[in-house]
C-alpha cells in the first residue's frame, strides 16, 4: 500500500514532467544550432572561411585557445573585425524582437501584435531621418545615429505611455490604439523631414535605414548597451512567465491569480519599450520576425510564457543570422536590407497563420 | 469571512449598488440572486476587488481588502469569473496550474506536490480526462469545470462563483454546487436559478431596485411575497420531502408595477 502511495507521488500526473524535459531538449538543440549558426555564417561572405577556422579564431581570441596560429591575418581580421560583431548583434537583435513580441502579444491579447505595434519604431524612424538628413545628434560622434534614433523611440514610447495611462487604466485596447495613432504621427514626421530635405541621397539612406540594417555593427558601446538590455529584458520576461499566462488570459483572471493586470503591463511596456528602443537604435524596423516567432515558439513548446521567451529568443536569433547572410550574399556584393528578407519569409508564414485561424473559427 | 458595509458603485450616473452591506459567513454558502441589471456580479467585483467602492469598506477575515497585496488576496479568495480566455493556448492541467500561482514566487517552479493538487481538484470537478487538451477546445460546460478546478487548486479559504452553473448541464449544475457545499470554505455565490439557491445555500441576498431587497437564511429570503414584486412574476412555493421549490406563473399586467 505504502509503495502504491509513494508511486502516485513520484507519478508524472499532469504530464508537466514530460513536457519541461521536452522544453530543455529543445532548448539544447537551438543552442547547438545557433552555435553552428554563428560560425557558418561568420565564415560566409566575399571571402569564404571554413567554421571550423572561424571557431579557432574566436577561441584565439577569447581564450588564447588554440595558441598557435593557423590562419591568415586577413582572415583574422574579417571574423573577428567585420564579422563577428555583425553576428552577434544579428543573434541579439533576433532575440530581442522575438521575446518583445511574445511580450507584446500577451499585453495586448492579439495574435497580430509585434514589436513595432506602439509606434517606438516610428519614434526611432524619426530620429534617425533626423541624424541622417539634417545632422541631428552630432555631438555623439560615432554614436550620432543610435542616439538620435534612441532618443526617438523614448519619446515615443513616453507619448504612448501618457496616452495609454489617459484614463487611468492601461488597458489592452488603449495600449493598442495609441501605439497605432503615435506610429501614424511620427511615420508622418518621418515622410516630412524626407520631403524637407530634398536629398535623394539622404532619402536613400533613410529608406535603407528603415528596412533594417546589421551594419552599423562594431565591437563598441552600442553592442555593450544591446547585449545587456535584451539579455536583462529575455531573463525579466522568462521570471515572469507565469504572469504573463494569467495575463494572457484575460484582466479578471489575472486580478483573481494575484497578478495586478494594469500595473503589470505599466512594467511590461516600460521594459519592451527600452528594449525596443535599444533594438531599432542599433538595426532599424527589421520587420516580421516579432510577428512569426512567438507563433513558432508556441507551436513548439505549448503556450506557457516559462518555455516560449528562452525558445523564442533563441529561434528568433538562428532565424535572424540566416536572414542575415541571405541579405549579404544573395546580390553581393550589393547588400539587400534585411528586412526585406525577414518579410519575404515571413508573409507566407503569416498566410498560413490565417489559414489556421479560419480552420479554428469554422 | 468577507464583510461589505455600505459598498456603491454606479456605471454612469445609475448607481447600481447603492450603499449595500452583504456579511459571507464561514463555512457557509451565500447566495447572490436577482433579477437581471440588479447588480449580482458587480456586488461579486465589490467583494473580491477588482472594483473598488468609493465608500464604505471590505474585510476579508478581518483585513481591509485594499490594504492586501494582490498575491495575499488571491491565496485567500479564489474566484470563478465568467471570463472564458478563450483565445489561450493553454492546455487543461496547464490552465489549472495557475491555479497554484499565487503561492509560488517568481523563481519558483511549480512542484510535484503542485501537480497533485491540480490533478485532484480536476478529478473533482470530473474533467481528470481533459489534463491533455487545448483548453480553448473545450465546451463550454468542460471549460466551466476546469475554471472550476483552477479556482479549487488555489486552495483559498474564500470560494467567489460567478454563476458557475452557466453552460452546465442539470447533473453538472448540482454536481458543482454539491462540490461547492461540501468545500467547507466560506463561498459566496451568484446564482440565476432560485430552486438551485434554496438546495444548496445557506444565506442569500436578494438585490433589487439598487440594493438589498431582503437578506437572511434561504427559508426566510424565498418567500414569494418577497420575490414577486422583485421580478415580477407570479411564484408558488412548495416544500416536499423538507426541499422548498419555486413554481413560477407569469402574471397578468396588474403585477408589473
Amino acid at each position: 500500500m505504502a509503495t502504491v502511495v509513494s508511486a502516485g507521488l513520484d507519478e508524472d500526473v499532469l504530464g508537466i514532467g514530460a513536457q519541461r524535459r521536452r522544453t530543455v531538449f529543445w532548448l539544447l538543440a537551438l543552442s547547438a544550432v545557433l552555435v553552428v549558426t554563428v560560425l557558418v555564417a561568420v565564415g560566409t561572405g566575399a571571402i569564404g572561411i571554413d567554421p571550423p577556422t572561424v571557431a579557432r579564431i574566436i577561441g584565439h581570441q577569447l581564450f588564447g585557445v588554440p595558441s598557435r596560429v593557423s590562419w591568415t591575418p586577413p582572415q583574422e581580421a574579417i571574423v573577428w573585425q567585420v564579422r563577428l560583431p555583425r553576428v552577434l548583434l544579428g543573434v541579439l537583435v533576433g532575440a530581442g524582437l522575438a521575446t518583445c513580441g511574445v511580450a507584446l502579444q500577451a499585453m495586448v491579447r492579439n495574435v497580430l501584435a509585434d514589436p513595432y505595434l506602439l509606434g517606438i519604431n516610428s519614434g526611432a524612424s524619426s530620429g534617425a531621418a533626423a541624424a541622417i538628413l539634417f545632422g541631428a545628434g552630432a555631438g555623439f560622434g560615432q554614436y550620432a545615429l543610435s542616439t538620435s534614433a534612441f532618443l526617438g523611440a523614448l519619446a515615443a514610447s513616453l507619448l504612448v505611455f501618457l496616452i495609454a495611462r489617459g484614463g487611468g487604466r492601461v488597458t489592452s485596447i488603449r495600449l493598442l490604439l495609441s501605439g497605432v495613432a503615435v506610429g501614424y504621427a511620427l511615420y508622418a514626421a518621418t515622410s516630412f523631414l524626407i520631403f524637407a530635405s530634398g536629398s535623394a541621397e539622404g532619402a536613400r539612406s533613410v529608406m535603407f535605414w528603415l528596412l533594417g540594417s546589421l551594419g552599423l555593427a562594431r565591437w563598441d558601446l552600442l553592442l555593450a548597451v544591446a547585449a545587456l538590455v535584451i539579455g536583462g529584458t529575455v531573463g525579466y520576461l522568462t521570471m515572469v512567465g507565469r504572469r504573463l499566462d494569467a495575463l494572457a488570459v484575460g484582466d479578471e483572471t489575472a486580478h483573481t491569480l494575484g497578478v495586478s493586470p494594469d500595473r503589470f503591463r505599466m512594467r511590461l511596456l516600460v521594459v519592451v519599450s527600452l528594449c525596443v528602443g535599444v533594438l531599432v537604435s542599433a538595426s532599424g524596423s527589421i520587420g516580421f520576425v516579432g510577428l512569426v516567432v512567438p507563433h513558432l515558439a508556441r507551436r513548439i513548446v505549448g503556450a506557457p510564457h516559462v518555455r516560449v521567451v528562452p525558445v523564442a529568443a533563441l529561434l528568433g536569433a538562428i532565424l535572424l543570422v540566416w536572414a542575415d547572410v541571405v541579405a549579404r550574399v544573395l546580390l553581393a556584393p550589393q547588400e539587400i536590407p534585411i528586412g526585406i528578407i525577414t518579410a519575404l519569409l515571413g508573409a507566407p508564414f503569416l498566410l498560413i497563420l490565417i489559414h489556421r485561424l479560419h480552420v479554428a473559427d469554422t | 469571512m468577507i464583510q461589505a458595509t455600505g459598498v456603491y458603485w454606479r456605471y454612469g450616473a445609475n448607481p447600481v449598488i447603492d450603499g449595500v452591506d452583504v456579511t459571507a459567513q464561514p463555512g457557509r454558502v451565500l447566495g447572490l440572486i436577482g433579477p437581471n441589471g440588479s447588480g449580482k456580479t458587480t456586488l461579486l467585483r465589490l467583494l473580491y476587488g477588482t472594483l473598488r467602492s468609493p465608500t464604505g469598506q471590505v474585510t476579508v477575515d478581518g483585513d481591509e481588502l485594499s490594504r492586501l497585496s494582490p498575491r495575499e488576496t488571491a491565496r485567500r479568495m479564489a474566484v470563478v469569473v465568467q471570463e472564458t480566455g478563450g483565445e489561450t493556448a493553454l492546455t487543461v492541467a496547464e490552465m489549472v496550474l495557475l491555479g497554484r500561482g499565487p503561492h509560488l514566487s517568481a523563481f519558483q517552479r511549480t512542484s510535484t506536490a503542485d501537480h497533485q493538487v491540480a490533478a485532484r481538484c480536476l478529478a473533482r470537478v470530473g474533467a481528470a480526462h481533459l489534463g491533455a487538451r487545448a483548453f480553448a477546445g473545450l465546451s463550454g460546460g468542460e471549460r466551466q469545470r476546469v475554471l472550476i478546478a483552477r479556482a479549487l487548486a488555489q486552495q483559498a479559504t474564500h470560494l467567489l462563483l460567478d454563476e458557475p452553473t452557466n453552460h452546465l448541464d442539470i447533473r453538472y449544475q448540482h454536481e458543482i454546487l454539491n462540490l461547492v457545499r461540501g468545500l467547507d470554505t466560506c463561498a459566496v455565490v451568484v446564482l440565476h436559478d432560485l430552486n438551485l439557491a434554496a438546495r444548496y445555500c445557506d444565506d442569500l441576498v436578494l438585490l433589487g431596485g439598487g440594493g438589498v431587497a431582503a437578506a437572511g437564511p434561504v427559508d426566510q429570503v424565498l418567500d414569494p411575497a418577497i420575490l414577486e414584486p422583485v421580478y415580477g412574476i407570479g411564484i408558488r412555493r412548495l416544500d416536499i420531502d423538507g426541499h422548498l421549490h419555486l413554481l413560477f406563473q407569469p402574471t397578468d399586467r396588474e403585477s408589473v408595477a
